[in-house]
């Protein structure tokens, strides 16, 4: 994107869009392995990465993958991996072994159909929660979730920025269909757009982890003899694994970075909230269907609000809260039987209702939206 | 120059090794820094050390006075890997036991080698899962009791260095914790050398293999370490069934071939040229 500085309208696939963000936001390494449908992501980060200097692996397996982008991490560079749900399911091991180093990176889950193989060529949104639980143990993730190729342009940005800030891995959830979307995107100039890069430590400094504040990340080979491990271990990175004190101490500090900055990481968009009937939760490409859904609704008399969410994870509970304080029901289409209308379910005590389509990649229509707002069942 | 060696100056302050009364990690890990002095490091400034999870990797994490990231179980090869090709001005040193690198691991050790990644492998081949309490490894002889193989294992060992040669390797050698004279020389002439570098200890676990398999002391181990060597140039004439009860010495390859940092490099440079 370097070289396009200057203008401003592309017409570019979700799936670019991603990696020209990527390269904004600093990104120089790259690690994957091939899988529909989040490939072109890896094939146009092997032609664009060693054009800004970067370096594009393509590794034996997506374990291989992920572990890379650690090292990349942990050598001073922003790194990304790009996969689908498989891939992604693959990969978790290792996002656990970086929200417990607190080693910051991208991965990309551009959603497919499953479990299983299921339909890999097909859309959903079933890696939901994969995104939120998918690794063991107590963590606090972070996931954003575009709904179209601007949004992914945009979000991809602040993925990393959440990243560096954060210093923990942040998932980017698209899905098949915005991923292989074209569409026109504006990108404004490189001077205007917000880049954060993580905190160095000063000379001398050794606590490099567990600080609620962030801990300063230090690259190897810069002098600080910096000791990384995912077992239990206190703010210089020793390990004490059977010692329960040093366990709560930086576990919680690992998830209280994220808790307790839940209103600066969540985004919404949110329309109508103050003064609706119905209101409606939607997220990723089924959100596309809503706009449609509301007008028409609207031109029918029934006042409908909505609440759509850019971030997943941490769940933005304060916006939905305030749409459950007027609308008397709300509706949570989703590709998938069921994930975030749970937490819609337990943040309000309004009537929640589901809208579920899977399998096919067939979406989600604003008539079947429509239906649900009319009160169909 | 004239400073002596002590192992005291490359290990932090304050930490003891977990390993076992008479572990033969103690000496592998002797032998390793004796190499680094040797070679005139007098601190690990120029080193970054990777392992993954078993008694093996232990070995430098936290352990060593230097950048060291232990990673997870089999996965300390890709992330050697990214570390070497963003550093390549520094030593990537990974250690790692036998079930890390060639069990869980061991399609990264073979794509490794086959990329030719310019790292050096140092693989403790204790022949047991020795963390876990003493499970049947890949690399456990022929019949040989463990917890999980109680009536013999019924499985053939792999031959890691074997493999590291022919999948392509720069440099491929097995030695023994009874041959620690020879590793020292070893790990010299592999830190010296560019590509993906591999050396086998054959490691005495008293406490989770040798106490099962029969062995009454570390003694009797090393014994069965000195008396079963065959250096790798005699075992062209010796047939599969001869070679079963031997542990095979000495170095399978040393050659030049294009290395992973020097055909990245290479492309990215001329990549810019013509952009």
């Amino acid at each position: 994107m370097e070289n396009k500085a200057n203008t401003k309208a592309y017409f570019l696939q979700g799936n670019e869009a991603c990696v020209e963000a990527a390269i904004v936001a600093g990104c120089r390494f790259f690690a994957g392995y091939p899988i529909t449908p989040a490939t072109e992501i890896a094939e146009h980060m092997s032609v664009r990465l060693p054009l800004v200097g970067g370096i594009f692996l393509q590794m034996e397996d997506e374990l291989a993958a992920i572990g890379a982008v650690m090292g990349a991490s942990w050598s001073g560079k922003k790194a990304m991996t790009a996969t689908s749900g498989p891939g992604f399911s693959l990969m978790q091991e290792t996002i656990g072994w970086a929200f417990m180093t607190e080693t910051p990176c991208v991965v990309v889950d551009v959603q497919r159909v499953g479990p299983g193989t299921g339909q890999a060529t097909k859309c959903a949104q079933g890696d939901v929660m994969q995104a939120r639980w998918g690794t063991h143990g107590d963590y606090a993730a972070i996931s954003l979730c575009p709904n179209s190729v601007q949004e992914i342009f945009e979000l991809t940005i602040r993925a990393f920025n959440l990243a560096e800030k954060y210093r923990t891995p942040v998932t980017l959830l698209t899905d098949e269909t915005i991923a292989h979307l074209r569409e026109q995107i504006v990108i404004p100039s490189l001077e205007s757009i917000e880049i954060i890069n993580r905190k160095k430590p000063k000379a001398g400094e050794q606590a490099f982890f567990g600080l609620e504040n962030v801990a300063p990340m230090p690259s190897v080979g810069e002098g600080f003899n910096v000791a990384v491990t995912a077992s239990t271990h206190d703010e210089y990175g020793v390990r004490f694994t059977a010692d329960p004190l040093v366990h709560r101490r930086m576990v919680e500090a690992i998830n209280n970075k994220i808790r307790k900055n839940i209103d600066a990481i969540v985004e919404v968009e949110s329309y109508n909230v103050d003064d609706c009937k119905v209101g409606i939760v939607a997220y990723g490409v089924t959100s596309r269907a809503i706009y449609e859904a509301v007008e028409e609704a609207e031109n029918r008399g029934v006042k409908v609000g909505y609440v759509r969410l850019k971030t997943l994870w941490p769940f933005p509970e304060k916006p939905v809260q305030k749409l459950a304080e007027t609308a008397e029901k709300i509706i949570v289409p989703e590709m998938n039987l069921g994930q975030i209308v749970n937490e819609v379910k337990r943040a309000c005590s309004t009537e929640v209702v589901s809208l579920n389509k899977i399998g096919g990649g067939e979406l989600i229509t604003p008539e079947e939206i429509l239906a649900k707002i009319l009160g169909g069942k | 120059m004239a400073e002596a060696f002590s192992a005291r100056k490359y290990m932090r302050e304050n930490l003891k090794y977990p390993f076992c009364p008479g572990c033969g990690l103690f000496s592998l890990s002797d032998t390793f820094l004796r190499a680094v002095y040797e070679l005139g490091h007098r601190d690990f400034s120029k080193f970054c050390f990777i392992s993954g999870i078993g008694c093996s990797s232990w070995i430098p994490s936290p352990y060593y006075l230097a950048d060291s990231i232990h990673t997870l179980h089999g996965r300390s090869i890709p992330v050697a890997t990214s570390i070497k090709l963003l550093h390549p001005s520094l030593n990537v040193v990974v250690f790692g036991g036998d079930g890390d690198i060639v069990g869980i691991g061991l399609s990264h050790f073979i794509h490794a080698a086959r990329r030719n990644t310019d790292i050096l492998v140092i693989m403790g081949n204790n022949m047991i899962y020795g963390m876990t309490g003493g499970q049947v490894a890949p690399t456990t002889p022929f019949q040989t009791k463990t917890t999980t193989s109680p009536y013999g294992s019924f499985e053939h060992p792999l031959d890691a260095t074997k493999l590291a040669a022919s999948a392509g390797a720069a440099y491929s050698a097995r030695w023994t914790t009874a041959h620690l004279g020879e590793l020292k020389e070893s790990i010299k002439e592999a830190l010296q050398m560019e590509g993906f570098r591999f050396i086998e200890v054959v490691t005495h676990c008293p406490t989770a293999y040798g106490r099962r398999a029969g062995f009454k002391d570390i003694g009797e181990m090393l014994k069965w370490f000195r008396e079963s060597a065959v250096p790798v140039e005699q075992t062209e004439k010796m047939s599969e069934a001869e070679l079963e009860k031997k542990i095979v010495i000495g170095e399978y390859v040393q050659r030049k071939r294009p290395t992973l940092v020097e055909t990245v490099y290479a492309i990215l440079k001329e990549v810019r040229k013509n952009a």
